[in-house]
């Protein structure tokens, strides 16, 4: 299977951050036969330990590719047989007007999520998003049937199927994060036929959306020496500022900052020139937002990176990727695992 | 359970100063637990030890904090100037009576605005009679932390209104399963929490201390059951809730699922709640060390973070009832 | 808490089975106003494949118009049927260097409904996505404010200019890309049933007997401006016409009842003005004669907002006297369009009846003398 079938496979299954279950699954499927042991923590998190040849004890390095997404849970049962949503995580709404969605309650039903007809819309309410509270899902039933099969507190995921663009581009809904998760199996794929010295621990972490909150576990649990988080990260769009974002297609994005390590930093751009895989730097003054921030501060502090894959129209259900970027974020993960010295990981913390 | 929330939610908790709720929790639960400890943050455990072998570990949390004010500055004519302890709206503390940690009592006045909606926290006087700086500093002091002060009053037959009801409703669930739990296969460590009022800074290290193998909080919860109030499905009176959501936590299906289904096997009436503002120590509890797998059982509140919280006590008795069954049975995650 | 292989939540009758296959069809089928011929092609096969009884005509039109005329020597007034054929959807109106491509809206289109929409472009089908930014990157003012259309583009993943023009070309329209669905418990939801749902009356239609000349204008650009009615409506030359709609449904939550206009399920809908015609008195009391002599559900549509091609039908000539069938439709001209199945089947029952009623009133030619 290669990366891009494995996440539009993916991408296409429910993992609202908080009930990663069946996507978990199909991923924990997936990494297993390439992994020494793979396990999942309380939360959810799914870990996997590739070991390392070096004598132990062995540092560790900590991959991080968040597998939940953005969606809703119902918060009541209108009059008529109407669902009202809260957001899990940074829905933006006018991104999911007139979208469908899958509602999973005592059993899984279509639903839409409607608007009203213009006639009931003035001029000065077209200008703005609809917001939130006014949000409803159809699932086209009569109420009391609804009420006997959905209770608040169910989930409500947005629903779309991945499409094939133009020159291996590819969109789909929970691209964000699911294109790294595949750019983690692809480096897995790779590193079966490489060696390396230290420990490899993937971890496929749960609720990043909703604030990093399986980094935050997995990392206590794991403990890691070196932890490199793999996002994805603005691409290149109209109305979006060039020093916020990445190019398409150019690489992997290499972050700096203060929530990196330099020498990781230095490490990775190192083995892209020396593996020849396309890479782009990605200055990130403060917060990155993503997994990362809670790597570098777990237990006694880890030495941290971050890479991301350039990707557009973030937490929408057409999240635009570029197969190549991750394919070559999977290549880059493998040629650094592959380098890294156990001397190395020791001299980062003296 | 009606009588123990009395004395709970009349004992002063400002977040931070939580002593004399702690005291009173103490008395009731001598001789009721294996033992009780308190953490260097003030955190009360009581603790059970487990009949028989098998069990889990499970942590019970409750917050025994409350909102309230702290004296900042005092004017030169003797008038206290003051900030907030947690979520306090300075709409609503205008005219209330607060009692401070020293004993000295005042009320909440503000300064003349010509536009009443202006109305902010730096507006808010104190004024304890005080005709003087000298005289005010004699009976409190800058940094100390007062409530507001109501007694508990019965409307109607289930209902009951409190200052603090958030959470001493909590408090109070958790003395009345301490008591009436029988037998159970699982330790049971009974945290009562400092400061969740401020930001959940109680219940993390508490978890991190007694590293649980499974979690639950017991808070109150908003309701949409008043007119106009914003969509959410939980109701006062119709059981004790169980979270699904909040914003510090997204409760784990599997222990959401364990509550639900103990309540139904119990036939505890109880609803879903999904609360889209807001958090509870549950937040801090299920990220400790590795993660805990935590769910919360909240009793709905109207007119939260008021001096007037509204609480039906067949909620809370739905709440303990719907705790007592859990710990009695085997628990597998 | 989802579990596998279970009852389906509604099972249609054999006869509604037959109706949601062909529906599905025709949703699935492209024809942006302008851009019809997906539809009609789709529509002509169909009758040829089962040809109306008794002599008849097939004609397109300069418009494009799919007209069939049946038993045009017969006598009694000039029945003639219309719905139409186009959908709202989106024209390619420019390709920027970066490969991404502007466009503007065919026909009403909220544009707060398009970002993350997939969409196809042309008899290509070429898959695009509609973009914005993202919310991260937006400040609190944008958020603030919906997307005006000028804001949003395609992107299908081309990554020049060059590249783009390989695959589309300027001009040509863009459809949502919303598969057909059974919704609910006797629901549909797709794109384009407003009108489909009125194609595949009028094609039931034209499988019964008629003693009248009969004649059927599956129309063009209707959400244009009704303009290929107009056409079609001179070329029939009819007594009276009746036009097979859908109409908006506004039973949603939040909507006071005398603002829904129409609810789902309640039965087609039936009109005493609109926006752009005023329906005939007489023909409005047959077919409401016809509803409650047969048990038919039926409602009015409240309220006079909206107009469809009865407006254009109208006028033509010497005057056509006219009025409208619709179904209640949920969510028009947005990807998703809901219908009930009951009410598609009650709205071609009581066409058919209705008709015949008009037939046999109306036997001086429909003239009101």
């Amino acid at each position: 299977m290669t990366a891009a079938q494995f996440l539009e496979t993916i991408s296409e299954l429910p993992g609202i951050s908080g009930h990663e279950g069946p996507v978990a699954a199909r991923i924990r499927e997936a990494w297993a036969p390439l992994v020494d042991e793979i396990r999942t923590d309380p939360l959810g998190n799914v870990i996997a330990l590739k070991a390392g040849e070096g004598p132990k004890p062995r540092p560790r390095v900590m991959i991080a590719t968040h597998m939940d997404e953005i969606g809703f849970m119902v918060l009541s049962i209108e009059q008529g047989g109407f669902l009202r949503v809260a957001p899990v995580g940074g829905i933006d709404v006018r991104n999911v007007l007139a979208h469908r969605v899958r509602v999973l309650g005592r059993r899984e039903l279509v639903g839409y999520l409607g608007m009203l007809p213009p006639h009931l819309t003035t001029d000065e309410e077209m200008t703005r998003p609809v917001p939130m509270k006014d949000l409803f899902v159809d699932v086209g039933l009569p109420e009391e049937r609804v009420r006997a099969l959905v209770e608040p507190g169910d989930l409500v995921v947005r629903e779309q199927r991945a499409v094939q663009l133009l020159g291996g581009r590819m969109a789909g809904k929970a691209f964000d994060n699911r294109a790294s998760c595949a750019a983690a199996y692809h480096a897995l794929q790779e590193l079966a036929r490489r060696r390396h010295q230290v420990d490899v621990v993937v971890v496929a972490t749960v609720q990043e959306e909703v604030g990093l909150r399986g980094a935050v576990t997995s990392a206590f649990g794991v403990a890691p020496d070196v932890g490199i988080a793999v996002d994805v990260g603005f691409a290149r769009q109209p109305g979006v500022e060039k020093d916020r974002s990445a190019e398409p297609g150019g690489g992997p994005a290499i972050a700096l900052g203060p929530n990196i390590h330099p020498q990781v930093y230095r490490f990775l751009v190192e083995q892209a020139q020396r593996e020849d895989v396309p890479y782009q730097v990605e200055p990130v003054p403060g917060r990155t937002g993503t997994d990362a921030w809670a790597l570098q501060v777990a237990r006694s502090g880890v030495a941290t990176g971050l890479l991301s894959v350039p990707l557009r129209y973030m937490h929408s259900t057409v999240e635009t990727v570029d197969v190549k970027d991750i394919e070559a974020t999977g290549r880059l993960l493998a040629a650094a695992l592959a380098a890294m010295e156990p001397e190395w990981v020791r001299g980062l913390s003296r | 359970m009606k009588e123990i929330f009395r004395r709970l939610s009349e004992a002063m908790g400002p977040a931070g100063a939580e002593e004399g709720v702690r005291k009173v929790l103490e008395e009731e639960l001598e001789g009721v637990v294996d033992r009780l400890e308190t953490d260097a943050l003030g955190n009360l455990y009581a603790i059970r030890e487990p009949e028989g072998e098998g069990g889990l570990t499970v942590l019970l949390d409750a917050h025994m904090d409350e909102i309230g004010l702290v004296v900042t500055y005092v004017e030169e004519e003797g008038f206290l100037r003051v900030a907030p302890i947690g979520g306090v709206s300075p709409q609503v503390a205008l005219g209330q009576r607060v009692r401070f940690l020293g004993g000295a009592e005042g009320v909440v006045a503000a300064d003349h605005l010509d536009d009443p909606k202006e109305l902010a926290m730096k507006h808010l006087l104190v004024d304890i009679g005080a005709a003087s700086r000298e005289e005010a500093l004699a009976r409190v002091q800058i940094g100390e932390a007062g409530v507001f002060v109501r007694p508990v009053v019965e409307a109607g037959e289930h209902r009951l209104i409190a200052k603090a009801a958030d959470n001493r409703a909590g408090c109070a669930v958790l003395v009345e399963v301490l008591k009436g739990l029988k037998a159970s296969p699982h330790r049971v460590v009974a945290v009562f929490a400092v400061q969740e009022e401020v930001g959940l800074r109680g219940a993390g290290p508490a978890a991190y201390r007694v590293d649980p193998d499974l979690a639950i909080a017991i808070d109150v919860t908003l309701t949409g059951d008043t007119p106009e109030a914003p969509k959410m499905a939980v109701e006062l009176g119709k059981g004790p809730a169980i979270k699904a959501m909040d914003r510090s936590v997204i409760a784990h299906p599997a222990v959401r699922r364990l509550l639900a289904e103990t309540a139904r096997d119990a036939g505890i009436p109880y609803q879903m709640e999904v609360l889209t503002r807001g958090g509870t120590d549950a937040g801090a509890i299920h990220l400790s060390r590795e993660g805990v797998p935590t769910g919360a059982v909240s009793i709905p509140c109207r007119y939260v973070h008021t001096p007037s919280e509204m609480v039906d006590l067949r909620d809370m008795a739905g709440a303990r009832d719907l705790l007592v069954a859990l710990l009695q049975r085997p628990i597998t995650l | 808490m989802t579990t596998a292989a279970q009852e389906p939540l509604w099972t249609p009758t054999k006869g509604q089975e037959a109706l949601i296959t062909r529906l599905r069809q025709l949703s699935e089928l492209d024809g942006v106003s302008g851009g019809e011929g997906p539809v009609r092609e789709w529509l002509r096969a169909q009758i040829e494949a089962q040809p109306p009884k008794g002599p008849f005509t097939v004609e397109t039109d300069p418009m494009g118009n799919l007209l069939v005329r049946v038993g045009e020597d017969r006598p009694g007034p000039r029945v003639m049927v219309a719905a139409h054929m186009d959908e709202v959807g989106l024209m390619i109106t420019a390709i920027e260097d970066d490969g991404l491509l502007r466009f503007r809206p065919v026909g009403g289109i909220d544009p707060r409904i398009l970002p993350a929409q997939v969409v196809r472009i042309g008899q290509g089908r070429v898959p695009g996505v509609v973009g914005g930014k993202p919310i991260h990157l937006q400040t609190p003012e944008e958020r603030k404010k919906a997307y005006r259309v000028e804001e949003l583009y395609i992107d299908i993943g081309a990554r020049s200019r060059s590249e783009a023009e390989g695959a589309v070309q300027l001009g040509e329209y863009a459809t949502f890309d919303t598969p057909f669905q059974v919704l609910g418990e006797g629901l549909v939801m797709g794109k384009a049933l407003d009108d489909r749902a009125g194609c595949l009356i009028l094609l039931e239609l034209l499988q019964e007997e008629w003693p009248v000349p009969f004649l059927a204008a599956f129309t063009v650009q209707e959400e244009v401006g009704l303009r290929g009615a107009q056409v079609a409506a001179y070329r029939l030359n009819p007594d009276v016409a009746l036009v097979l709609e859908t109409t908006s449904c506004a039973d949603l939550p939040g909507v006071p009842p005398a603002k829904q206009v129409t609810r789902l399920g309640a039965g087609p809908a039936l009109t005493f003005r609109d926006r752009t015609s005023i329906a005939d008195p007489q023909l409005v009391r047959l077919l409401i004669q016809e509803a409650e002599a047969a048990g038919l559900p039926w409602q009015w549509k409240h309220g006079t907002a909206g107009g469809n091609d009865a407006g254009a039908i109208q006028t033509q000539r010497g005057g056509v006297r006219v009025a409208s069938l619709s179904l209640p439709c949920r969510y028009l001209h947005q990807p998703g369009n809901v219908l009930s199945v009951r009410d598609l089947e009650h709205g071609l029952e009581l066409a058919r009846r209705g008709l015949h009623a008009w037939a046999r009133e109306l036997s001086n030619g429909g003239d009101r003398r």
